[in-house]
């Protein structure tokens, strides 16, 4: 873009004001996006933050003046560089999508076409808007590999989508949205699905090329640490309306709104744990090896055990082995050497040889309640099934514990006669844990129960957990990547890297210096509510890689 | 019951439409002795008496509502028998299929490995050979019997259903909620029955619709070759069958019994177009 540009227009890129958009739900059109008016200068980049059902998906897209399927803009206006973008005619929007707005998906890996390679996708917007040649357009390619710091900037684009790492992939889709030289980028969400160390990596990355093309952005996302990296200017969201909009630092140091400051205080207050004092060990892993089709080694040599009424995390990225770990103990998945035991006895590594009482004693809750409950049950069913099937309780006394099992996780005696698709998230994950209760079980094994929540429903349901803990003396078993949950809830941290126990403790020796130098590394990719976090970061990571931690890219 | 009004109310006018066929065809099966005004086997008239609103009828003292079939008895009665005998054995033979079909499918889901590794292999072989072939030579072999027929129909419908009804319960095993009541210890007809089975019913059911169909095309078809019901039982394939010859003089009589079979199929696929719209979650804007 060349200055001339700059001087002959406004600054002001895009505007949208009072903005209103409907989605057509259970037969009728319900507003989502409530007149909601916003504006990016040349060059900005605005935050968009709100938890699930803000709205702030829709008003990131609605900017290129689209709405998802089944949605439709109500009113308002969405000026872009002095273009009326609704009702816009196809063609003129056509122009617009690609060269001056473009789109960055929340994940690369559903968004590239699996059958051709990188650099053909990248170039097909550019050749066919005819912005540039073909050979023109492999050029830039490569300059905005380079740029964003993918391996083999020559050739990379020769692979095909799957060749290349998540992380990657995420990167070469923001040099795709950046092909044209857009003024305008949409991200939305663009590191929520990566792994925390990996995050840093694409933040880092968009940061960079952002600043260096001068292109103005709208950064989508519902964690507040990532957006204070990236955003010049954040706009907080809540079921369709603006909470409140600020210069970045101004509102991570002084939010006016009370919905800022909880967002805010997500990442701040954390309870301490009680310290518990049984030293009754309930399950042994002693020496694990586990494969999947006996080929791909996912479990190597692990040991660890869990106390009665303890909390034990399971840290590690994804690909660490720790979900695997979860399926070796439930017998999901036998192991190839190893043992595990339950109260000091050894135990049958296969589901189906073990006894009825032992499967009781270990209980599971979800990452996704929307797949973890039957949807054509009720609750009274999913609760009801353990009571009868374990202690063969029935009929009045049956429903009579059900209500205290809803009682315990919160929740009201109208729920019993509700199906999971009459729940929200947070309230599926609720009974999920009341099904795990309801078994009686002295271990619960919790597989990323918060990473699909809110962090406020999140929040929630941590604190729940921890009281259920408090009266029932129950173990858990929290297998997550989040080490904010970890250090919140955890008694105990067992840190695993590709399969191996990297180090393991209480977890005051694991969280406080010295760290180990992989643990430093994960605790160090943590976003923190500081616009300077994301710069901070990425030196300490250069000191580690010059320690010799190996830091995939 | 509420609920299956206030559902009935909010379908469209074709289901309704595709309801009522049904519902009368249902209606002639179960009263067909009070409704036919002759008996199934009983000689009416005159060979192919044109129907009662034709110049040429012929008077009776029991109205011969639409004509004669090739031996004189009254076609009107035949059909409503017919109706009896062809929607019976359709519906007895298609429950029989989605029986063994959903419960083998749903089982080479839940055990996979060499269990579903023999269904499958055995559903192929089956599958492999043309329908038509393979039940003219088992009904040669066994002699054509309404058991014989209803086990043959079955057996090959059968094998639809389990492949359906298989790549509907793979979608279904991989659930966590399917993997959660196997962690409970729940045995394979919980499994089945509670976790697999309300979450397939909405394609098994609109399946069962067009088997239906199928089954019902199909014993018009073996019956129309001779080895479907056996005369003098009445089913309105064989009519078609037995007053084809008709035609060549221009009488119009295989008509009839072809309509039947073609009124009740639009019907029934009425029925099924409904179903599977809203099973597939679709809803008009």
């Amino acid at each position: 873009m060349s200055d001339s540009v700059y001087t002959s227009k406004t600054n002001c890129l895009l505007k949208i004001s009072d903005l209103y958009i409907e989605g057509y739900q259970e037969e009728e059109w319900r507003k989502i996006v409530k007149g909601v008016s916003l504006h990016v200068n040349r060059g900005e980049v605005l935050g968009l933050i709100g938890e699930s059902g803000a709205g702030k998906s829709t008003i990131g897209i609605a900017a290129m003046g689209y709405t998802k399927a089944g949605c439709r803009i109500k009113s308002g206006s969405i000026l872009f560089d002095d273009n009326e973008l609704f009702g816009a005619d196809d063609e003129t929007l056509r122009q617009m999508r690609g060269p001056r707005i473009s789109y960055v998906a929340q994940s690369a890996a559903a968004s590239f076409n699996p059958a051709h390679k990188l650099m053909h996708q990248f170039v097909e917007t550019a050749v066919q808007e005819g912005v540039m040649s073909l050979a023109e357009a492999k050029g830039r390619a490569k300059e905005l590999f380079r740029r964003l710091d993918l391996p083999d900037p020559d050739n990379i684009g020769e692979r095909y989508p799957h060749q290349v790492s998540g992380g990657q992939l995420q990167r070469c889709m923001v040099a795709m949205a950046m092909a044209c030289n857009p003024d305008l980028i949409v991200f939305d969400e663009p590191t929520t699905a990566l792994d925390v160390t990996t995050q840093i990596e694409v933040l880092g990355a968009i940061k960079e090329v952002i600043k260096a093309y001068g292109t103005a952005a709208i950064y989508i996302s519902h964690d507040l640490a990532v957006v204070a990296q990236i955003s010049d200017r954040i706009m907080v969201l809540r079921h369709g309306f603006e909470v409140e909009t600020g210069k970045t630092r101004q509102m991570i140091e002084n939010p006016k709104e009370n919905y800022t400051r909880e967002l805010l205080s997500v990442r701040k207050s954390r309870g301490e744990t009680v310290h518990h004092e049984s030293e009754e060990t309930i399950l042994e892993v002693n020496n694990v090896k586990a494969a999947y089709g006996n080929k791909v080694i996912v479990l190597d040599g692990v040991s660890t055990k869990i106390v009665r009424g303890e909390t034990v995390s399971i840290v590690g990225e994804s690909g660490s082995g720790k979900s695997t770990l979860a399926r070796v103990i439930t017998g999901l998945l036998p192991p190839i050497v190893g043992e595990i035991r339950f109260h000091g006895d050894p135990i049958q590594p296969m589901l189906k040889n073990r006894p009825k009482e032992l499967l009781r004693q270990m209980q599971m809750i979800y990452q996704m309640p929307d797949t973890a409950l039957n949807p054509k049950h009720k609750v009274k069913k999913i609760l009801g099934r353990p009571l009868n099937f374990y202690f063969g309780i029935s009929g009045k006394e049956q429903d009579l514990r059900i209500l205290k099992l809803l009682e315990m996780i919160e929740l009201g005696p109208e729920y019993a006669e509700r199906l999971p698709d009459e729940l929200s998230g947070g309230e599926k994950q609720r009974v999920c844990i009341a099904r795990a209760l309801a078994a009686e079980p002295e271990l619960i094994i919790c597989d990323e129960i918060t990473s699909g929540l809110d962090q406020l429903v999140a929040q929630g349901i941590l604190k729940l957990l921890q009281k259920l803990q408090n009266e029932l003396k129950v173990s858990y078993m929290f297998i997550t990547h989040d080490l904010d949950t970890v250090k919140a809830i955890s008694d105990h941290i067992v840190v695993m890297y590709q399969g191996k126990v990297v180090e393991q403790g209480q977890k005051t020796v694991i969280l406080d210096p010295p760290y180990e130098p992989y643990t430093d590394l994960l605790l160090s990719s943590v976003p923190e509510m500081d616009p300077d976090w994301l710069n901070r970061v990425i030196k300490h990571r250069q000191e580690l890689a010059d320690k010799g931690v190996n830091i995939r890219t | 019951m509420k609920d299956a009004i206030k559902l009935l109310k909010s379908s469209p006018w074709s289901a309704k439409i595709g309801l009522a066929i049904i519902v009368l065809n249902i209606f002639c099966a179960l009263f067909a002795p009070v409704i036919a005004p002759y008996n199934e086997t009983e000689l009416a008239g005159d060979v192919w008496e044109p129907p009662i609103w034709s110049a040429d009828a012929m008077p009776h003292d029991t109205p011969v509502i639409l004509g004669t079939d090739h031996i004189g008895r009254d076609l009107f009665s035949r059909l409503m028998f017919g109706a009896r005998n062809t929607i019976t054995i359709a519906f007895v033979t298609t429950v029989i299929a989605f029986f063994v079909g959903s419960v083998g499918g749903f089982m080479a889901a839940t055990f996979k490995g060499w269990v579903d590794q023999t269904l499958s292999r055995i559903v192929d072989i089956l599958m492999a050979f043309p329908t038509l072939i393979l039940a003219l030579v088992i009904l040669t072999v066994m002699g054509t019997s309404i058991p014989v027929l209803v086990f043959v129909i079955a057996l090959i419908d059968a094998t639809r259903v389990f492949r359906i009804s298989r790549a509907v319960a793979m979608d279904i095993e991989i659930m966590e909620y399917v993997e959660a009541a196997r962690l409970r210890g729940e045995g394979l007809w919980w499994v089945m029955k509670e976790e697999i089975l309300p979450n397939a019913l909405s394609p098994l059911v609109a399946e069962f619709g067009l088997r239906f169909c199928f089954v019902f095309l199909f014993i018009s078809s073996l019956s129309f070759l001779g080895l479907g019901l056996q005369p003098p039982l009445a089913d309105w394939g064989s009519m078609v069958r037995e007053n084809s010859s008709g035609i060549s003089f221009g009488i119009l009589t295989s008509l009839f019994p072809a309509a039947a079979i073609a009124f009740l199929t639009v019907g029934v696929n009425l029925v099924v177009d409904w179903f599977l719209h809203r099973a597939s979650g679709i809803k008009d804007v």
